[in-house]
């Protein structure tokens, strides 16, 4: 059985009190069309669960095949840097289709983040270690393609449409 | 059942390209992980070999070899391998049909194609690990890389 590895660590970015009684990870990658299906159905089970609900991702970003996945990861760990994390993983499911180095940095302007910082970020790489560790980690922990997810540090492969998805939370949650 | 831990590696030459055999033989000295799977084209995203493409450099700190084996002939091959930019040999078990999934005990007799199946083998040449996947179940990586990470230990390396 697949577990999560490393667990989630302050180095991880979660929404949700800590001490929620089910955990859901994700190992996605901003560039892949089943991660964008799965945006709004983490969403929907994010709602019906509230606060009994801690919803953490991790990058996983297949760049043989996704030639803007690494910059989007990167982009986000830099809005990350200015407390900007989860807006900017929003905006990069909605605008899957416009993940250009120039459309990351206007997305970073909106959220009020300097573009000129945003551009020598990307530039530089600064994130590229944030994201290949959390790959090197999705390796480690059994991830078998993207989306991934991991309930209570146990690899789900059940169907993640959204009625499945929620109640895989709710048994693990009891 | 597929060939266990402990079995030296059935030898074999495939070919890799329209022109150009591979006998796993030439890579003894390197650790030579062997990937058979039922055939090329199948989905994107959660496919095993984009996978593994994608951990490639994870391998390469192992000093690993990825071989990629199903029954499509070397043609398909290559229009796989260039479609989907893999960056690793995939072999023709092809004539014989299935010979060497056969000799790995990872061959589908009914079906005619090979099982999912994984083997991890040390620099002599020697499985060191083996795994059979459900046909429709990718195994992910983390096996090998355990695997992997067990032969780079140096206690048990010859010092008796």
């Amino acid at each position: 059985m697949s577990r999560l590895m490393p667990p989630l660590g302050s180095r991880n970015h979660t929404v949700g009190p800590d001490e929620a009684p089910v955990t859901l990870v994700e190992y996605g990658d901003f560039e892949c069309p089943h991660c964008g299906r799965a945006y709004p159905i983490v969403k929907s089970v994010q709602r019906s669960l509230g606060d009994e609900l801690r919803f953490a991702y991790r990058h996983f970003p297949l760049v043989k095949v996704h030639p803007h996945a690494e910059h989007a990861a990167e982009i986000a760990e830099a809005a990350g840097q200015h407390s900007k994390f989860w807006p900017m993983h929003d905006l990069l499911f909605q605008n899957q289709t416009a993940l250009e180095d120039e459309a990351l940095i206007a997305y970073a302007e909106t959220l009020d983040i300097d573009p000129v910082w945003a551009a020598r970020a990307l530039a530089q790489g600064l994130f590229g270690d944030k994201v290949r560790e959390d790959f090197a980690s999705g390796v480690r922990s059994g991830v078998n393609g993207t989306p991934t997810f991991f309930i209570n540090g146990v690899r789900y492969d059940g169907s993640w449409d959204a009625a499945s998805l929620l109640e895989a939370l709710v048994v693990a949650a009891q | 059942m597929v060939l266990p831990a402990g079995t030296t590696a059935p030898d074999f030459t495939l070919n890799k390209s329209p022109d150009a055999t591979l006998s796993l033989s030439e890579l003894r000295g390197h650790p030579v992980i062997l990937a058979f799977y039922p055939a090329d084209w199948s989905p994107v995203c959660g496919d095993e070999l984009a996978l593994f493409n994608e951990v490639l450099p994870e391998f390469q700190r192992y000093d690993a070899q990825l071989l990629g084996i199903s029954v499509d002939g070397v043609w398909c091959h290559k229009a796989y391998a260039k479609a989907r930019n893999l960056e690793f040999p995939l072999l023709a078990d092809f004539e014989p049909k299935g010979e060497v999934s056969r000799n790995y005990g990872a061959y589908r007799t009914k079906e005619g194609f090979s099982e999912r199946a994984l083997f991890v083998l040390d620099v002599k040449g020697v499985i060191r690990w083996s795994h059979l996947s459900p046909i429709m179940v990718n195994p992910g990586a983390d096996g090998i890389l355990a695997a992997l990470e067990q032969l780079s230990q140096p206690a048990g390396a010859g010092a008796s």
